[in-house]
């Protein structure tokens, strides 16, 4: 089977579902595939594996062509060798776990797929557990077989259906960590199906943005999250700081933009190509702003500082959300902040404070 | 008590049985997975005989497997004995008159196989024979089970059909139910009064199995869940 093959992807379709994708993803890299609920993931992931014929395109991986509706090829599922991890996992209730594991091995000799099969379940921790059936295992544990299932195949990719989407918190958090330590030894392009943002800023190279079967925009996770190409990216990927500005001047050498926010100004560190005048959108993450203390004035020397008025303040665990609107403009802010800060500089509900917005987090919207 | 009556039955029940679920997990897993035009009318046309007299029923398959007809003009030419009035024609009849009792629980049965399970076992590399062999076939057995329990009591009490298609020539086609009305023709309720506990011990056991079953098939697929 091809290892150390990249999988190229270009297919598009109109019906039954819209759906466009055109990306590469690289031997050992991670894709997130994250979007809403509906928006094509799924189906995505399903055209990967063959399980789903798009309508148009071109799937390749390595040098094996798996899908060409211009020269009418379509290779099956069980041609194309993959290692896929359905949503649910897939396992088969009335098999054990060793014979869930030894299922996916068809293409070995049989006296090799136990061995092959136990070492595997050692792999992912499963230690003593081969014999038991899928229901007398946690959602944890679960999980751990269908990834050994999907991996002892030596597959020439690995796809990942919201892998983390039915277990809880703890077993969630325990599990990052191991598929990013196995991350580290494959040498297949792995393509994750997630909804959510921090599983893919967490675990993902590279990461494409899906909507209504619209690719939005494809980059590295922090690039994407901190220069989204339009407002929809940046509402995506749970960006609310989203307000409007006007240019004031521009200096293209130094990277700087000057803008006005009602009457204040703000200074963003991009300067995209804008005139004097126009009107913009501009964003900053919620990890952009910083709270002045109200007895130290620890932001007298920052640039874009805003005179704001607390409107609330909700503790998440270790960090905490602020919003506050800006006095005289009224535009609301979100702010998460580590909740011991928040508990060292006072911040309470109704507390008129000042913020500083970090200027190499301002980002300037393009405009359709 | 009528043997030679219970021995027709049982064969009656097992030649249809034999030849109609293989049938009902074909029609049933394409009815449970495939979405396709005119679907509704075929299932609809599935569940006919659920709804329609037995009579009826009998008079139809009269007409349409009768000598006059097609099909027993072919029937005849081929294997020179006429359908009607006839063993075989009889397990025909209890075929069609039994297709929704096997359909429908080898159908429910495949449609609580969760879809990811059928798109791990194709992504396993497994051939289409071994996913029906060794996931399919394991997941769906209590429906075919129930099925085959409904549909081999349902043939053992046939009467409306049996009696159109058939009549009532003994060791051809006079069934057990056929027996229990001729014994009560001639008052001869012992006779009947023993073939009828026979035939309602029978009904008792197979609807307990198939409960057991249905109940079973519940517990299983709650835990796919």
């Amino acid at each position: 089977m091809p290892h150390n093959a990249d999988l190229v992807c270009d297919i598009s379709q109109e019906l039954p579902i819209p759906l466009a994708a055109n990306f590469t993803c690289k031997a050992g890299e991670v894709l997130a595939v994250v979007g809403p609920s509906g928006g094509g993931k799924t189906t995505l992931l399903r055209m990967i594996a063959g399980l789903t014929i798009p309508k148009q395109g071109r799937i390749q991986c390595g040098d094996v062509l798996w899908f060409d509706s211009a020269e009418a090829v379509m290779l099956t599922p069980q041609q194309r060798h993959i290692g896929y991890m359905p949503q649910h996992f897939g396992l088969f209730p009335h098999l054990s776990a060793l014979d869930n594991v030894i299922a996916g091995l068809d293409h070995i000799p049989k006296s090799e797929r136990k061995q092959r099969a136990l070492d595997w379940l050692e792999r992912v921790n499963l230690h003593g557990l081969p014999n038991r059936l899928p229901a007398q295992l946690s959602g944890g544990q679960r999980q751990r077989v269908a990834l050994a299932r999907a991996l002892a195949r030596e597959p020439a990719i690995l796809l990942l259906d919201e892998p983390f989407s039915a277990v809880d918190r703890e077993t969630r958090e325990r599990l990052y960590i191991e598929l990013a330590r196995l991350k580290q030894q494959l040498s297949i392009p792995v393509v994750m199906v997630t909804h959510d943002i921090h599983e893919a800023l967490l675990l993902a190279d590279k990461m494409m943005l899906i909507s209504q079967g619209k690719m939005l925009q494809q980059g590295q996770p922090f690039e994407v999250l901190s220069h989204p190409n339009d407002e929809a990216v940046a509402r995506q990927m749970g960006l609310r700081n989203i307000f409007d500005g006007e240019v004031v001047e521009q200096d293209v050498e130094r990277n700087m933009t000057w803008f006005k926010l009602g009457e204040e100004l703000i200074i963003s560190d991009s300067a995209p190509p804008l005139a004097k005048g126009q009107a913009i959108r501009w964003v900053i993450p919620n990890q952009g702003i910083r709270f002045n203390a109200i007895s130290s004035g620890r932001l007298c020397k920052s640039i874009n500082k805003l005179d704001v008025m607390i409107e609330s303040v909700l503790v998440m665990g270790e960090s905490s959300r602020v919003i506050a609107s800006v006095i005289g403009i009224g535009s609301i802010l979100n702010a998460d902040v580590p909740t011991h800060l928040v508990e060292k500089l006072a911040l309470q509900t109704g507390v008129q404070t000042t913020i500083a917005l970090k200027s190499e987090q301002i980002h300037i919207l393009n405009t359709p | 008590m009528d043997w030679q009556a219970l021995l027709l039955s049982v064969k009656l029940s097992s030649f249809t049985v034999l030849l109609l679920i293989p049938l009902a997990i074909i029609i049933g897993r394409g009815l449970a997975y495939f979405q396709f035009r005119g679907k509704s009318w075929l299932e609809a046309l599935i569940l006919v005989p659920l709804v329609l007299p037995p009579t009826v029923i009998g008079y139809y398959l009269l007409v349409g497997l009768g000598n006059q007809s097609f099909i027993g003009g072919l029937a005849e030419q081929l294997f020179g004995q006429q359908l009607v009035f006839n063993f075989s024609g009889l397990v025909i009849a209890s075929i069609i008159v039994n297709i929704p009792f096997a359909v429908q629980p080898i159908q429910r049965a495949y449609e609580t196989i969760p879809i990811d399970i059928r798109d791990a076992a194709a992504c396993c590399g497994m051939s289409r024979m071994r996913i029906f062999l060794k996931v399919e076939l394991p997941m769906v057995w209590p429906g075919v089970l129930t099925a085959l329990v409904l549909c081999f009591s349902h043939v053992l009490g046939e009467f409306g059909v049996v009696l159109m298609l058939g009549g009532n020539i003994a060791g051809e086609t006079k069934t057990i139910s056929i027996a229990i009305y001729d014994s009560v023709q001639a008052f001869d309720f012992d006779s009947a009064g023993m073939m009828s506990l026979v035939l309602l011990l029978f009904a008792v056991s197979a609807l307990a199995l198939t409960t057991s079953m249905s109940r079973r098939l519940g517990g299983l697929n709650a835990t796919q869940r």
